[in-house]
C-alpha cells in the first residue's frame, strides 16, 4: 500500500482496473497498451489504419494467438510448455505427409496435425507427472525432439507442398469476408474462456497454479490435471500447425521457430501470471494482438526482422518483471 | 459413539521410521487434544487420516468403513476435514473459489452447456459462510492472499465447515492469531463438539488445549505416550509426557 492508494483518485483507478480484471478478464493496462500502440503506428505508418492491413494483422495473429490459448492453460498452472512452437511445425509436417505424400484422404491431413500436436503434449505431460523432471527440461528437449522429427518426415528436410483445396480453404478460405484462421482462433479461445473461468477444470487448473499443496489436500486429482493440461497445449499447438500449414499451402519443417517465445510473451502481457494462480484467455488474445500489432507495424516501417527479435525478447523480459512485481505483492499477507 | 479408529498404524520416510504403530479411537462429539514435541509424528499422523499420505502397515476406519486406499477427496465425501497449519489457500483466488475448491456447485447453463461452476451460489453461499462464523472479511470476492491471517484463518476455517464435517482436525489454527481471533477459535471449536462434531486439536499453546479439550492424547517418537483425560490431569503432567520424563 503506497500513499497514492489512499488517495481518491488511485482509488478510482483501483476499482476500474479490478473492474476489467474480473468481469472483463481483460487487464486494463493491456487494453491501454494495445490503444497506444495503435494509435502509435497510425501516426508513424500512413499504411497501418486500414481494413486490408488490419486482416494481415488478424491473420498473423491467429497462429500465434492459439499457441498463447494453449501457453495460458499451462502457465495458469504454473507449468511451462516450450515446445509449442516445435510441435507447430511437425504437426504442420505430420499433416501434409499423410495427405500428400502417402496420398492419404484430407481428412488425414487434419487428424495427423492434431494428433501429432495432442500426441507430442501428451508426452509431455507423462514424463512430468511421472518422472518429475521438471516441466521446463522435458519441453525444452521436446522442442529440440519435435523439431528434430519435423525434418525427417520432410524430405530432405525440405517443405511438402500441395495440400487438398478442403485444408487449404482452413488457412486462406474466407467465409462472410473473415479470414478462416481467425474464425478458427475466435471460437477456439471462446470456448478456452469458458473452461478457464467458467469450469470446475478452469478453477482446478488456476488452484493448483496458485498452490499445489492446497490443491492435493482438498482432493484435486492434481498429477491428472497436469496431463490434461498438457496435452490440451499440444492439441492446440497441432491447430496452430494445422492453420499454419493450411495458410501457407505446405507443411514446412522450420515453420514456427520461436513462436513459443511470442506466444508465452502475448500470454504474459495478457495478464496471466509465470508463476501461475492467474490466467486469462481473453488477455491472452489482446496480448496476441498486441504482438501483432508491434511486429505489423515494424514491418511497416521497414524494420529488419532481427530488431523484432530483440523487441519480442524485450517485451517478455519487462511484461515477467512487472508481473513478478504484483505476483510479489499478492503473495504477501 | 466410535467415529474414527486408527490401529497400529505405521508410516516411514526412506529410513526414518515416523509413526510406530499409533493406535488412537475418536468418539464423535468430543474434542480431543494431541499434542508433542516437534516431529513425533502429530502432522504425518493426520495427514494419514486425511489420506494425504499412506500409510505403511496398520489401518484406519472412519464410521467403520476401512479407509485404505481412498484419496483425501473421498475422504472429504465422507465427513473428514482438516485445516492446515499453513492453511492450504490459493492466496490469488477469492473466498468462494477456496471455501469450495474441489468442490464446486455446478449448473447447466441455458439446459445444454455443460459443467458451468455456479458462481452466484458460491458466493451466497461463502457469505453465509463466513457470516455463521461471526466473521468480518472486507470482501469476499477479493484474493484471500489480501486478507490478514486471522481472516485467512476463517476462510480455511468454512471451508471445512461448509460441507457438513463429521470429523474436523485442526493443526495449530491458533498459532498466527490475535487474542482476540484465539478467543473465536476456541468458541467455534467448542460449538462444533455441541453440534456432535468430533474435532482433533494439534497445539503448541497448552493453555488453548486445556481450556477446550476433553481429552489430551500425547505422541512421542510416533507413538501413543498418554492418553489423558483434560479434567483429572495438568498442564505438568502433560509436559512430562512431551518431554519423555515419565
Amino acid at each position: 500500500m503506497t500513499a497514492i492508494d489512499t488517495a481518491g483518485r488511485g482509488d478510482a483507478w483501483r476499482r476500474l482496473q479490478f473492474f476489467f480484471d474480473s468481469k472483463v478478464h481483460v487487464r486494463l493496462e493491456s487494453l491501454i497498451v494495445l490503444a497506444l500502440l495503435c494509435v502509435a503506428m497510425t501516426v508513424l505508418s500512413p499504411y497501418f489504419l486500414s481494413v486490408s492491413n488490419f486482416l494481415n494483422i488478424l491473420l498473423a495473429t491467429s497462429t500465434i494467438g492459439v499457441l498463447a490459448i494453449g501457453a495460458t492453460l499451462i502457465l495458469s498452472s504454473a507449468g511451462l510448455d516450450l515446445s509449442l512452437g516445435s510441435v507447430l511445425g511437425l504437426s504442420g509436417v505430420a499433416g501434409a505427409y499423410l495427405s500428400v505424400e502417402l496420398e492419404w484422404p484430407w481428412f488425414m491431413a487434419i487428424i495427423g496435425a492434431l494428433g501429432s500436436g495432442a500426441l507430442a503434449g501428451y508426452i509431455n505431460g507423462q514424463l512430468i507427472t511421472r518422472t518429475r523432471i521438471p516441466a521446463f527440461i522435458v519441453t525444452l528437449g521436446m522442442l529440440g525432439i519435435a523439431r528434430g522429427v519435423a525434418l525427417i518426415i520432410a524430405p530432405n528436410g525440405g517443405a511438402i507442398y500441395g495440400l487438398p483445396d478442403i485444408v487449404v480453404y482452413l488457412g486462406q478460405g474466407r467465409p462472410f469476408g473473415v479470414p478462416t484462421p481467425v474464425v478458427i482462433l475466435v471460437l477456439t479461445a471462446l470456448i478456452a474462456h469458458y473452461v478457464l473461468a467458467y469450469s470446475r477444470f478452469g478453477m482446478h487448473t488456476l488452484a493448483m497454479g496458485d498452490n499445489e499443496g492446497a490443491a492435493r489436500a482438498t482432493g484435486i486429482p492434481v498429477e491428472r490435471l497436469r496431463r490434461e493440461l498438457y496435452a490440451i497445449s499440444g492439441l492446440l499447438a497441432g491447430l496452430a500447425g494445422l492453420i499454419f500449414m493450411a495458410r501457407v499451402n505446405a507443411g514446412d519443417p522450420t515453420a514456427g521457430y520461436t513462436y513459443e517465445l511470442t506466444a508465452i510473451t502475448a500470454t504474459i502481457i495478457g495478464g496471466t501470471s509465470l508463476f501461475g494462480g492467474r490466467g486469462s484467455i481473453l488477455g491472452a488474445l489482446v496480448g496476441a494482438l498486441i504482438m501483432g500489432v508491434l511486429q505489423n507495424g515494424l514491418n511497416l516501417l521497414a524494420v529488419q526482422s532481427y530488431y523484432q527479435q530483440i523487441a519480442i525478447g524485450a517485451v517478455l523480459i519487462i511484461a515477467v518483471y512487472i508481473d513478478q512485481l504484483q505476483s510479489e505483492r499478492e503473495r504477501k499477507s | 459413539m466410535t467415529l474414527l479408529e486408527v490401529k497400529a498404524v505405521a508410516k516411514h520416510f526412506g529410513a526414518v521410521q515416523v509413526l510406530n504403530g499409533v493406535d488412537l479411537t475418536i468418539e464423535a462429539g468430543t474434542v480431543t487434544g494431541l499434542v508433542g514435541d516437534n516431529g513425533a509424528g502429530k502432522s504425518t499422523l493426520m495427514k494419514t487420516i486425511t489420506g494425504l499420505y499412506g500409510t505403511d502397515g496398520g489401518e484406519i476406519r472412519f464410521d467403520g468403513k476401512p479407509m485404505t486406499g481412498l484419496n483425501p477427496g473421498q475422504r472429504r465425501a465422507l465427513g473428514i476435514e482438516m485445516i492446515y497449519q499453513d492453511l492450504a489457500l490459493a492466496r490469488q483466488q477469492d473466498v468462494a473459489a477456496n471455501i469450495f475448491l474441489g468442490r464446486e456447485p455446478v449448473k447447466w447453463a441455458f439446459g445444454i452447456l455443460p459443467g458451468f461452476v455456479d458462481k452466484a451460489k458460491m458466493d451466497a453461499d461463502a457469505r453465509k459462510m463466513i457470516d455463521r462464523l461471526g466473521a468480518r472479511i472486507p470482501s469476499i470476492h477479493r484474493p484471500v492472499g489480501m486478507f490478514s491471517g486471522g481472516q485467512q484463518q476463517t476462510v480455511a476455517i468454512a471451508r471445512a465447515l461448509t460441507f457438513n464435517p463429521k470429523l474436523v482436525i485442526m493443526d495449530e489454527p491458533t498459532a498466527a492469531l490475535a487474542v482476540r481471533e484465539v478467543e473465536s477459535v476456541l468458541k467455534l471449536i467448542r460449538q462444533m463438539r455441541d453440534e456432535g462434531i468430533a474435532v482433533i486439536l494439534i497445539s503448541h499453546r497448552l493453555n488453548d488445549v486445556f481450556e477446550v479439550t476433553d481429552r489430551i492424547v500425547v505422541l512421542r517418537q510416533g507413538r501413543i505416550e498418554a492418553d489423558l483425560q483434560t479434567g483429572k490431569t495438568q498442564m505438568r503432567e502433560v509436559v512430562g509426557y512431551i518431554v519423555g520424563a515419565h
